[in-house]
C-alpha cells in the first residue's frame, strides 16, 4: 500500500531543526575538554583535569549523594500516594472524579514559578516550627519535589488503569475478593509497568529540578542542579561541561536501551 | 446499602492521603502568597496598583509577551518540520528524528542552557570559529540578550511542541493525501492546503502549551539573558530573594496564574486533553 512520505524540502527543514536541537549538545563536549580553568575551546591541547575534579571535589560528591537521596524518597512518597489515589478513581469511580484528578495536576500546570513561591511560602512556614523540617533542609525539599512529581506520577499510573480490563477485577470481586485483595493481587500486578514507570519518572523529575529548588534552598540542601547552577551564574565552572557530557551519555544509552527493549518486544 | 457505603469509604480513604497532602502543601500555602499580595507591605490593593503602574513591572510584562510570542512562533514552525519526518518518514527517517527530539527533552534544562553558553558567548564555539576563518574581528555579543533567551527557549520548547502535532499527525486519514496528489495537486499545494489545516487542532494545542510554557520559564532566561533580559518569572525571583518586596513579588505571581488560567480554559475549548499526549 503506497503511503504519504515526506518530499525533500520537508526533509531538509526538519534536517536542519535536528542540527539546532543537537548543537548544544555537541558543543559541550569540547569545552569539556579545555586545560584552562576558564570556559573556553581547547587549542590544541586537551585535559581531562576537569572529569577528574568532578570525582576529586567534595561538593560535586556530596550534592550528586544529596540529589539521590532526596529524589528516592520524593518518587517513593509520590508514586505510593498517587498509586492509592488512582486506585480509588479506578476501582470507586466516585463522583466529581474530573474535579479530584483536577486539582491532583494543578502543580503540572500552574506556572513552576508560582509553585516555587507557594512552596517557598509552606517552607518558610514550617521552618518557624522545626529546623529540621523546612526552608534549605532536605526532608523540605523531598517534599516540595514529591508535590511536584505527583501529578505525573497520577498521570502514568491512570493511563495505565485506563488500558485495564476491568472485567478481571469484577471477576474477582464476584468471587468474594475484599478491596484490599483486589487492589494488591489483582490490579497491582497487572499495572506494575506503569508504577515502576512513574516511580522511575518521579525520580528523574526530581534529579533535574532546579526552578522550584533554587527558592526552597540557600546553603545546606545543595542538590546537583543547584550546584550547577551556582557554577553557570558566576564565574563558569568547565566542570558544568565535564558533568553535561556525562549525564548526555548516560540520556543517549538509557534511550537506546529502551529502544532496543522495544524492538526486541515488538518482534516476539 | 452496606456494599455502597463501604464502597464510599474504600474510595476515601485511597484517596484522600494525597487530597490531603496537596491541600496542605500546595492549595494551603497558595492562598498564603494570595494573602501576601494583599497585605504586605500593608493591607489593601497597593501592590496591584503597583503593576499597573511601576514602569519596570510593565516593560517586564511586556518584554514576556513578546518573547512568548516569537518563541511560540519559531518553536511551532521547527517541531512542526520535524514531526513530518518522525511520523510520516521512513522506518530509519522516524528512528532519526526520534532520537533528535527524545535526547534533548530528557536532558535537564541546566544542561541545555549550559550547551548554549558553550556555543554562543564570547570564547565560545561560535565565535572562535568565525574569528579563526577571519569572517569577523571582534565576537559577537550572542548571549546574555533577549537573543540568547530566545534561542535557549525555542531549543528547550521544541519537543513539547512535537508532542501535540504529533498526535494529530497521526490521526490524519493517508488515503486524503495520496487522493489530492492523485488528482494533480503538487507536493508543495498537498501540503499547505490538505495536510496543514487538517492538522489545525494539533497546532493550537501546541501553540498554546509553548506560549503558557513560556510564560513562565525561569531557568532558560536567567542563564542566557544574564540579568539584562528579565522576564516575569525572574522579576518574581529577584522580588523575592535581591530586592525584597514579597507582596510584589506575590502579587505578580497571582497576576500570572490568572492569565495562564484564562489561557488554558482557551486551550480546553479548542482541543481535547487526550490530544495532547
Amino acid at each position: 500500500m503506497p503511503t504519504y512520505r515526506p518530499g525533500p524540502v520537508s526533509l531538509i527543514l526538519a534536517a536542519l531543526v535536528a542540527l539546532f536541537l543537537l548543537l548544544p549538545l555537541l558543543a559541550v563536549i569540547p569545552v569539556s575538554l579545555t586545560p584552562t580553568r576558564m570556559l573556553a575551546m581547547p587549542s590544541g591541547e586537551l585535559s581531562l583535569r576537569h572529569y577528574r575534579a568532578l570525582i576529586e571535589d567534595p561538593r560535586w560528591i556530596n550534592s550528586i549523594l544529596l540529589s539521590i537521596r532526596i529524589g528516592i524518597v520524593s518518587s517513593a512518597f509520590s508514586t505510593v500516594l498517587a498509586l492509592c489515589f488512582s486506585l480509588g478513581v479506578w476501582m470507586f469511580q466516585p463522583r466529581f472524579t474530573a474535579a479530584l484528578v483536577g486539582f491532583v495536576l494543578l502543580p503540572m500546570v500552574v506556572p513552576p514559578v508560582v509553585s516555587a513561591i507557594t512552596l517557598y511560602f509552606l517552607l518558610t512556614s514550617i521552618s518557624g516550627v522545626s529546623s529540621f523540617f523546612g526552608y534549605d533542609t532536605w526532608l523540605g525539599v523531598a517534599m516540595a519535589h514529591a508535590v511536584m512529581t505527583v501529578p505525573f506520577a497520577t498521570v502514568l499510573i491512570l493511563v495505565s488503569l485506563s488500558q485495564l480490563d476491568r472485567r478481571i477485577d469484577l471477576a474477582a470481586r464476584g468471587l468474594g475478593a475484599t478491596v484490599w485483595e483486589r487492589a494488591t493481587r489483582i490490579i497491582m500486578p497487572n499495572i506494575k509497568f506503569g508504577i515502576v514507570t512513574a516511580a522511575l519518572l518521579s525520580f528523574v523529575l526530581s534529579w533535574e529540578e532546579i526552578g522550584v529548588t533554587l527558592f526552597i534552598t540557600s546553603v545546606n540542601a545543595i542538590t546537583l542542579p543547584r550546584l550547577m547552577w551556582m557554577g553557570l551564574r558566576d564565574n563558569i565552572d568547565p566542570a558544568i561541561a565535564a558533568l553535561s557530557v556525562i549525564l548526555i551519555i548516560i540520556t543517549v544509552l538509557v534511550l537506546a536501551a529502551r529502544s532496543a527493549v522495544i524492538r526486541l518486544r515488538g518482534v516476539q | 446499602m452496606k456494599a455502597y457505603l463501604s464502597d464510599r469509604m474504600g474510595a476515601a480513604l485511597l484517596m484522600a492521603p494525597l487530597l490531603l497532602f496537596l491541600a496542605a502543601a500546595y492549595a494551603w500555602p497558595f492562598f498564603g502568597v494570595v494573602n501576601w499580595s494583599f497585605t504586605l507591605p500593608e493591607p489593601g490593593l497597593g501592590q496591584y496598583g503597583t503593576l499597573l503602574s511601576d514602569p519596570l513591572v510593565q516593560s517586564v510584562f511586556i518584554r514576556t509577551l513578546r518573547i512568548a510570542a516569537i518563541v511560540t512562533i519559531v518553536s511551532v514552525a521547527a517541531a512542526y518540520a520535524i514531526t513530518v519526518v518522525w511520523v510520516r518518514g521512513t522506518p530509519a527517517q522516524r528512528v532519526v528524528a526520534e532520537f533528535c527530539i527524545l535526547v534533548p527533552f530528557w536532558i535537564s534544562v541546566l544542561t541545555r542552557a549550559f550547551g548554549w553558553v558553550a556555543l554562543l558567548s564570547n570564547r565560545g564555539l561560535f565565535n572562535t570559529w568565525l574569528q579563526a576563518i577571519g569572517f569577523i574581528s571582534e565576537p559577537l555579543t550572542l548571549v546574555r540578550n533577549e537573543f540568547g533567551v530566545i534561542v535557549g527557549m525555542t531549543h528547550f520548547l521544541i519537543p513539547f511542541a512535537v508532542f501535540p502535532l504529533a498526535s494529530s499527525m497521526r490521526s490524519l486519514d493517508d488515503r486524503v493525501l495520496l487522493a489530492a496528489r492523485g488528482l494533480g495537486s503538487s507536493r508543495m499545494r498537498t501540503f499547505w492546503s490538505v495536510f496543514v489545516p487538517m492538522t489545525r487542532s494539533g497546532i493550537i494545542g501546541s501553540a498554546l502549551i509553548v506560549f503558557v510554557f513560556s510564560l513562565g520559564f525561569f531557568v532558560t532566561p536567567a542563564i542566557l539573558g544574564g540579568g539584562r533580559s528579565v522576564m516575569v518569572a525572574e522579576l518574581i525571583y529577584l522580588r523575592i530573594f535581591q530586592s525584597p518586596d514579597w507582596g510584589l513579588g506575590a502579587a505578580i505571581s497571582v497576576v500570572l496564574v490568572l492569565f495562564v488560567g484564562a489561557l488554558m480554559a482557551l486551550l480546553f475549548r479548542y482541543v481535547r486533553p487526550k490530544q495532547l499526549i
